[in-house]
């Protein structure tokens, strides 16, 4: 569904931050990205929906070629992706509603939503999201009021009220305690889960990714170093990724869930 | 190198001594361009009206109080007059500050090398004439009154509240308009949701604090025939009724007293 072919960003300084990435996302698959800071992990979601425009290389949504639209076209395909972010990126002085119903400013004309005038049925659908993160009773605290597992499950209902077909997802846990990180990561496996979507989950933290993705991208230096499942990753391969270290502990924890797991 | 190793100990000063004799030789050059100019003032000045000065200050203060308090009754207007020019003037100056505010913004700019530069020379040349320079133009081309005055406020402002705000705008939260725009939101939307709700409390800040600063020019702006209160405080200089002046310096007082602690109010609420 999703088709990177020989995507490639070099930034004005020089740094070659993606070179020539292959990749193919079928419909429905949960992809975590790992790899050490400065691989261009973060780079490489950004120019999917081109909030960083690539140097050269296509990107496919569907049968769109979403790297030569034009800005008005590129704004309705921006709709099927939704996006959620390290920080939250969530508008600190707007309320939690507002928040979540910013997800519809791609379907809703400006006058509307600058009067705030959403369609019922966006405020119903922003309820129901709301509820099913467990906030409906948050819906009118202003968003800086919130804690951080809070104001990322409102950044989630953001990007799926957009009615997305793929979710780019940035770092969700780097701020979060390990509790919460785990919550999210399940909220957002689960959503994707129930809506058939497609993520690709940005993270730093490979034991968090083992356990809950089916496949597992490694990125280093900008090129794919690995593409495989969970299971695969070994310490050679964590090594030929992030470089040498004892990877037994990192390791042990994943073989510990998978046994939870096999005992449930 | 501030780093020196003496028999194995390393010692730390902050200077060398290269650095502190330089230093030493700079203060020199201040003082003395300080004791220069402090002759030269000295020898130009007429010292006996500098001696002179409490026995006439003395005397304009007795003839000045008690103020002449029947004079309020031809007050009220004038302070109105002037209390409008302030208020009209900074709502003027901010419906044309905004958008010179968002073309001024590096990060809002739809050009950085022809319309950013334009936008910056507005807010430097508007602000760099004073406004009584800007009422006596004003006053030449639209004639005297409270509108020359409004106007006058109004063009002073605009370089003010523009550079405020326009620091405010680069100074946004950029991830949070990246959110908006990854929504496929358009231009004006990711300006409504992405950028607006950041700076708003900054413009507040800034519309109350220009208000205040207006206030206190627009009483002088009557020296020079733009209205308001400081028409009549020329006309009793020109007649030296100093009853009269002490009781509008009264005014202004109690007017500039009573703005200040709006504009307080008003911010506190904000923010």
């Amino acid at each position: 569904m999703l088709r990177l072919e020989k995507l490639v960003k070099t930034y004005k300084t020089g740094d070659q931050a993606l070179k020539a990435v292959d990749l193919a996302v079928p419909e429905g698959q949960v992809l975590a990205l790992i790899g050490p800071s400065g691989a261009g992990k973060s780079t490489l979601i950004r120019c999917i929906n081109r909030l960083v425009e690539p140097t050269s290389g296509k990107v496919n949504l569907g049968d769109v070629e979403l790297t030569g639209l034009s800005s008005s076209n590129l704004r309705r395909e921006r709709r099927r992706m939704g996006m959620i972010f390290q920080e939250y990126a969530l508008v600190e002085r707007l309320s939690v509603m507002e928040n979540v119903l910013s997800g519809r400013l791609g379907y809703v004309g400006f006058w509307r939503s600058f009067l705030r005038r959403f369609p019922q049925s966006d405020v119903d659908e922003a309820f129901r999201l709301l509820d099913r993160v467990g906030l409906a009773h948050m819906a009118d605290k202003r968003a800086d009021e919130l804690s951080g597992g809070q104001r990322q499950r409102v950044g989630i209902c953001r990007a799926l009220i957009q009615n997305p077909a793929l979710l780019l997802v940035d770092e969700p846990t780097a701020s979060l305690d390990p509790k919460t990180s785990r919550q999210i990561m399940r909220l957002i496996c689960e959503l994707c889960k129930e809506r058939g979507l497609a993520a690709i989950i940005n993270i730093h933290d490979v034991a968090l990714a083992q356990m809950f993705v089916q496949r597992v991208i490694g990125l280093r230096f900008g090129a794919v170093e690995f593409d495989g499942p969970p299971e695969g990753l070994t310490p050679e391969v964590l090594t030929t990724i992030y470089g040498e270290e004892d990877w037994e502990a990192t390791i042990e924890t994943v073989d510990n869930e998978e046994i939870d797991e096999a005992a449930e | 190198m501030p780093m020196q190793d003496v028999k194995g100990q390393k010692i730390w000063q902050r200077r060398t001594g290269r650095e502190s004799l330089g230093h030493w030789v700079i203060w020199l050059i201040g003082v003395a361009i300080f004791a220069y100019c402090w002759q030269q003032i000295s020898s130009a000045t007429t010292w006996f009206f500098v001696w002179d000065a409490p026995r006439i200050a003395d005397d304009i203060w007795t003839r000045a109080t008690p103020p002449r308090w029947e004079y309020i009754s031809q007050l009220g207007k004038p302070i109105w007059d002037t209390l409008n020019i302030a208020t009209l003037g900074t709502i003027f100056s901010l419906i044309l500050a905004v958008p010179v505010a968002f073309l001024a913004a590096r990060n809002t700019t739809p050009s950085l090398l022809l319309i950013r530069p334009i936008a910056l020379l507005i807010i430097v040349s508007t602000r760099s004439i004073n406004s009584l320079i800007w009422a006596l133009l004003l006053i030449a081309i639209i004639g005297p009154g409270v509108f020359a005055g409004v106007i006058a406020i109004a063009i002073r402002s605009i370089g003010f509240c523009a550079k405020l705000l326009y620091e405010a705008i680069e100074e946004i939260d950029q991830t949070q308009v990246e959110a908006i725009i990854a929504t496929g939101a358009s231009r004006w939307q990711v300006m409504a949701y992405g950028i607006v709700p950041q700076i708003l409390p900054a413009f507040a800040g800034i519309a109350v604090f220009r208000w205040d600063i207006n206030i206190r020019e627009s009483t002088v702006l009557g020296l020079v025939g733009a209205g308001g209160i400081g028409l009549q405080l020329s006309s009793s200089l020109n007649v030296l009724a100093w009853p009269q002046v002490s009781l509008i310096l009264l005014v202004i007082l109690a007017a500039v007293v009573i703005s200040e602690w709006v504009s307080a109010k008003v911010r506190g609420a904000i923010i």
